[in-house]
């Protein structure tokens, strides 16, 4: 801690907690003694049963949340000065396009606010749909597209600034378990070939296994990170990988955290039902 | 958050389309010829029913009474129809426009501030119920019984409301993900207003503006009832009616439905040029 590492962390969270109250009465804890670093070019999954705060932390870590206690360092300075000056690109678990906008305009929207010329917009915007091989939808509209579709222009929206890190909260959660195991191949190709730092919130043991350099485990209420799980599975990864004996140890390892935490009862199971229902859901609409 | 403006839409809500995926269909010409169909054939049976049952023409007209009255009305005479329908037509319009920049104003005012929504809403609703119809003889007295702008203004009352219930709901009912993603970017509120505020607001508009071209027409006409310039399609219907030359009434009437439907189609034009993807998210295009 003293000596400054050469590699400073990107994301570093000291004793975070966060209490919601009402009046002087703390209603509930939903987050206690957070500690974690992010190196540069990591892949960190936040993981833990429905309620254990994971959303909540990475809404702290972009400053769309306040934490009630510790601190929030991004690039060596504070989480607000960090969303200022346009250190992250967020990914919802709904796609969030606007439907006024055609897909290349979607991408455009962070950079027109960044105030970037309209040459820089137009070839940045080409450039990422074309990372999330969209190259050929630029004119067409969100609600053209597919449920995988629209989550891979968030995506390119997400990534058209640059910026330092991407925070992902449940980006696949709404997606058929098909697609959502091609997204999964997407983003690792996205990763590998930008090197941007991510943070993703998921509830499925498997898609944390396969993704992340490291799993962080976390408790029920109020959430606490009960375990990390170093995942030492070879890149690039691909469906191999997700046949191979390593990677089921690791989901075991994964699953026995969260059960030691309380994270595989009734909790979980309500949770593994809601997503399903989600699922479901949208497969109704789509 | 937007609960309040939510219980200000009079009768049924007016919500722009669903969110369900757009079916990219052209309207071809066979898609409006079976409601034309029946129309005709309506006028036709119509024609022939009030015939057959004897019904005599001071109670309904028939079809061809009624277009023959307004042939023989329609530009000169005591009961002139078009210069009356048009002079209507542009009381409307100068409401239509007052009460939606009105409403528009207010709906921005009360979406900005939220104190402004506290007091703002529970009063408008309070002015929502009350049949405001019954002031048109007051406004013919303020502002003259001859001034067209009399008539306005009555419009303008009965449009004022729901362009400014409907536009408070789009510019308040923003999808919150939307509202941290632009946060995210650490985007003014400013920003926010103009790239996700506004164009959220646009169908909730277009779909008030839809409802109140007919109100504003509605405000004209009664108005015109209690007294004004006798080249109005109210005054026509009054006076015709009064010296029972009902086909003339009725052929007033056939037109401020016109009247009405051709504002409506405007409307609706304007709305595929403003907002097409709307259009096409609700299946219409």
């Amino acid at each position: 801690m003293t000596q400054a590492p050469p590699t400073e962390p990107v994301v570093r969270l000291a004793n975070v907690g966060k209490t919601f109250s009402r009046g002087d009465q703390v209603v509930t804890t939903a987050l206690e003694a957070i500690d974690l670093d992010i190196a540069r070019g990591e892949f960190i999954s936040l993981i833990g049963p429905s309620g254990c705060g994971k959303s909540t932390l990475l809404r702290i870590v972009g400053d769309l949340i306040e934490p009630s206690s510790g601190d929030v360092t991004v690039n060596g300075k504070p989480a607000r000065r960090a969303r200022m000056d346009r250190d992250y690109g967020m990914v919802f678990q709904a796609p969030v396009l606007f439907d006024w906008r055609t897909v290349e305009d979607n991408v455009k929207l962070p950079l027109e606010i960044l105030g970037k010329d309209a040459a820089t917009r137009d070839r940045r915007a080409k450039e990422m749909l074309e990372l999330v091989e969209l190259g050929d939808f630029l004119k067409h509209h969100p609600y053209q597209l597919s449920g995988g579709m629209q989550q891979r222009v968030a995506i390119a929206r997400a990534l058209a600034f640059e910026p330092s890190i991407l925070l992902m909260d449940e980006p696949f959660g709404a997606l058929d378990e098909m697609t959502r195991e091609r997204m999964n191949g997407e983003v690792l190709r996205i990763w590998e070939q930008t090197g941007t730092t991510i943070l993703f919130v998921t509830h499925s043991i498997p898609e944390a296994v396969f993704l992340s350099s490291r799993v962080v485990v976390m408790s029920a209420r109020p959430g606490r990170i009960t375990k990390v799980v170093d995942v030492d599975l070879p890149r690039p990864r691909n469906e191999d990988t997700r046949e191979s004996r390593r990677y089921f140890e690791l989901v075991t390892e994964v699953r026995e955290a969260l059960r030691r935490g309380g994270g595989l009862d009734d909790a979980a199971e309500l949770e593994a039902a809601a997503s399903e229902e989600r699922t479901i859901a949208e497969g109704a609409v789509g | 958050m937007s609960a309040g403006a939510g219980s200000l839409a009079t009768s049924r809500p007016l919500r722009p389309g669903g969110t369900g995926r757009a079916r990219a269909v052209r309207r071809s010409a066979g898609d409006y010829l079976p409601p034309i169909a029946v129309f005709v054939l309506a006028v036709v049976v119509f024609e022939y029913v009030l015939g057959a049952l004897g019904i005599r023409s001071f109670l309904i007209p028939k079809p061809s009474q009624i277009i023959g009255a307004l042939q023989d009305n329609w530009s000169s005479g005591r009961f002139s129809l078009f210069p009356a329908a048009i002079a209507t037509l542009q009381e409307a319009l100068l409401g239509l426009l007052i009460g939606t920049a009105a409403g528009v104003l207010v709906a921005f005012a009360t979406a900005r501030w939220a104190s402004a929504r506290s007091f703002l809403l529970p009063v408008a609703v309070a002015a929502n119920a009350v049949p405001i119809i019954a002031f048109a003889p007051l406004l013919n007295n303020w502002f003259g019984l001859l001034n067209p702008v009399s008539k306005a203004l009555m419009a303008a009352v009965l449009v004022f409301f729901p362009v400014m219930a409907n536009v408070t709901r789009g510019l308040v009912q923003v999808e919150p993900a939307a509202l941290e993603l632009m946060r995210s970017y650490a985007a003014s509120e400013w920003t926010i207003v103009r790239k996700v505020r506004v164009p959220n607001a646009l169908p909730y508009f277009f779909t008030a503006l839809k409802v109140v071209t007919t109100f504003s027409l509605i405000g004209a006409i009664v108005a015109e009832y209690f007294g004004g310039s006798n080249t109005s399609l109210g005054r026509r219907i009054v006076e015709s009616a009064s010296a029972f030359k009902y086909e003339i009434t009725w052929g007033a009437i056939a037109l401020a439905a016109v009247t009405g439907i051709v504002f409506y189609l405007v409307v609706v034009a304007i709305e595929r040029l403003v907002i097409p993807w709307a259009a096409a998210l609700r299946g219409d295009s």
